[in-house]
């Protein structure tokens, strides 16, 4: 069995640890075994490709993709960015999935008991695929904060989730994505879950001119970096 | 060079965008990686994820990637893609349909692998899935072999009739005395 490294490892000090106390479901979803290292094979370094899945332009538009009659209700924003690997190096025709709360801050799911309206031309899911050179884009609704029972009088900042695959299994990643000068950012318990400031930074979207369209859109930049190769191979 | 993007809880709100069902657009995968049609083995591998006190753990979601029936992995120029993704219902439990992996290119037991998300995970965690009626390749596999043996079998999907269908039962305990062993790869 070889114990070489590929890919460089899921580095730790920028990601979570995993039982955060401050963040109540942790406490009995946390992991408490170390974790135990294991060699990477083909088995974790290849990966599903979506290259032919179907995924279209409009399931990048999150305020046309699920309109029933009329339009979606907030303020249009442009979430776009690169996908790219540590050395960066852009992950090309990638699967990235996102889904977010409505402008009041509710989401379409039975278990979102939140007290705010569901917008019926705003479903808050949409996919797309990296071009060549790693690019993303989406156009959807500013989502809002919403409260959540973690703590009293306890409310998530506006986030967008993200799903992302790279090439390998291994480098799948989940995460949110935030917007700048949140107050509620110094105060969530998921967001300061990662350690490192500036770790957690990297997880807050940049307004953008360049993004940003005249008369339509504000624009956010939101880039992605997934474990990339090992810097320098280690074999024992 | 730049540094990794943290992970973030999947959280409880994930299903149109990751598992959408009647509404909402197509999925992207799901818990049907294989039929009659796909070369290889039809398995099904049921299971239910577990928190720290044995309660049902009803948001998660497991997706798995795994190897073909030869033993070699899909480059997505095949029907069968490889990947599978379920949520779990309200007592837990999820289940796949699939062929039954052949044994790896380069060595070791077959195997699929499976990430575990869900609300209260901050990062999702990485588990194989072995097959109990493969002791001798499992006997001889480097990986299973590097896992402290009490622990071992909590990687091994459990054949539930030799005689039946073949049913793979195979239990993800996220926390506690029974906890799965997770890779860190």
């Amino acid at each position: 069995m070889t114990s070489k490294r590929i890919l460089s490892p899921r580095d730790w000090s920028s990601h979570p640890r995993q039982a955060h106390p401050e963040y109540k479901s942790t406490l009995l979803r946390s992991q408490r075994q170390p974790l135990v290292p294991l060699p990477q094979s083909l088995s974790e370094l290849t990966g599903p490709a979506f290259g032919h899945c179907g995924v279209t332009g409009l399931d990048a538009d999150l305020t046309r993709n699920a309109i029933r009659a009329g339009e979606a209700i907030g303020e249009r924003i442009v979430v776009a960015g690169r996908l790219l690997d540590e050395s960066g190096r852009a992950v090309p025709n990638a699967l990235i999935e996102v889904w977010q709360a409505n402008a009041a801050g509710r989401y379409v799911h039975s278990q979102d008991q939140h007290d705010a309206p569901l917008d019926p031309n705003f479903l808050g899911a949409g996919r797309a695929l990296t071009d060549s050179s790693g690019r993303y884009r989406f156009t959807t609704i500013r989502p809002g904060a919403y409260p959540w029972r973690n703590h009293p009088n306890a409310w998530r900042p506006a986030h967008i989730h993200f799903s992302v695959f790279g090439t390998a299994f291994i480098q799948r990643l989940v995460t949110q994505m935030y917007f700048p000068g949140d107050p509620l950012l110094a105060l969530d318990p998921i967001f300061n879950a990662t350690a490192d400031a500036t770790a957690r930074q990297r997880l807050v979207a940049a307004f953008s001119t360049e993004l940003t369209e005249p008369e339509w859109a504000l624009g956010f930049e939101f880039d992605i970096v997934l474990r990339g190769p090992q810097a320098t191979p280690l074999e024992s | 060079m730049s540094s990794q993007t943290p992970s973030q809880t999947v959280g409880p709100f994930f299903s149109h965008a990751l598992t959408p069902g009647a509404t909402g657009h197509a999925p992207i995968a799901g818990r049907q990686l294989a039929d009659e049609r796909t070369p290889g083995t039809l398995i099904r591998i049921e299971g239910r994820v577990l928190d720290g006190v044995g309660h049902a753990v009803t948001d998660a979601l497991v997706e798995i990637w795994q190897a073909r029936h030869d033993g070699a992995y899909p480059d997505g120029s095949d029907a069968f893609r490889g990947f599978g993704r379920a949520s779990t219902d309200a007592d837990g439990r999820f289940w796949f349909q699939t062929v039954k992996p052949g044994a790896p290119p380069e060595n070791g037991a077959p195997h699929v692998n499976a990430a575990v998300f869900a609300r209260g995970m901050l990062n999702h965690a990485f588990t194989r899935i072995y097959f109990s009626d493969e002791q001798e390749e499992n006997s001889r596999d480097l990986v299973l072999a590097s896992v402290d043996p009490v622990r071992r079998k909590s990687l091994v999907a459990s054949l539930r009739d030799p005689a039946g269908p073949p049913v793979y039962d195979f239990e993800i305990c996220l926390q506690g005395v029974h906890e799965t062993v997770f890779f860190d790869a």
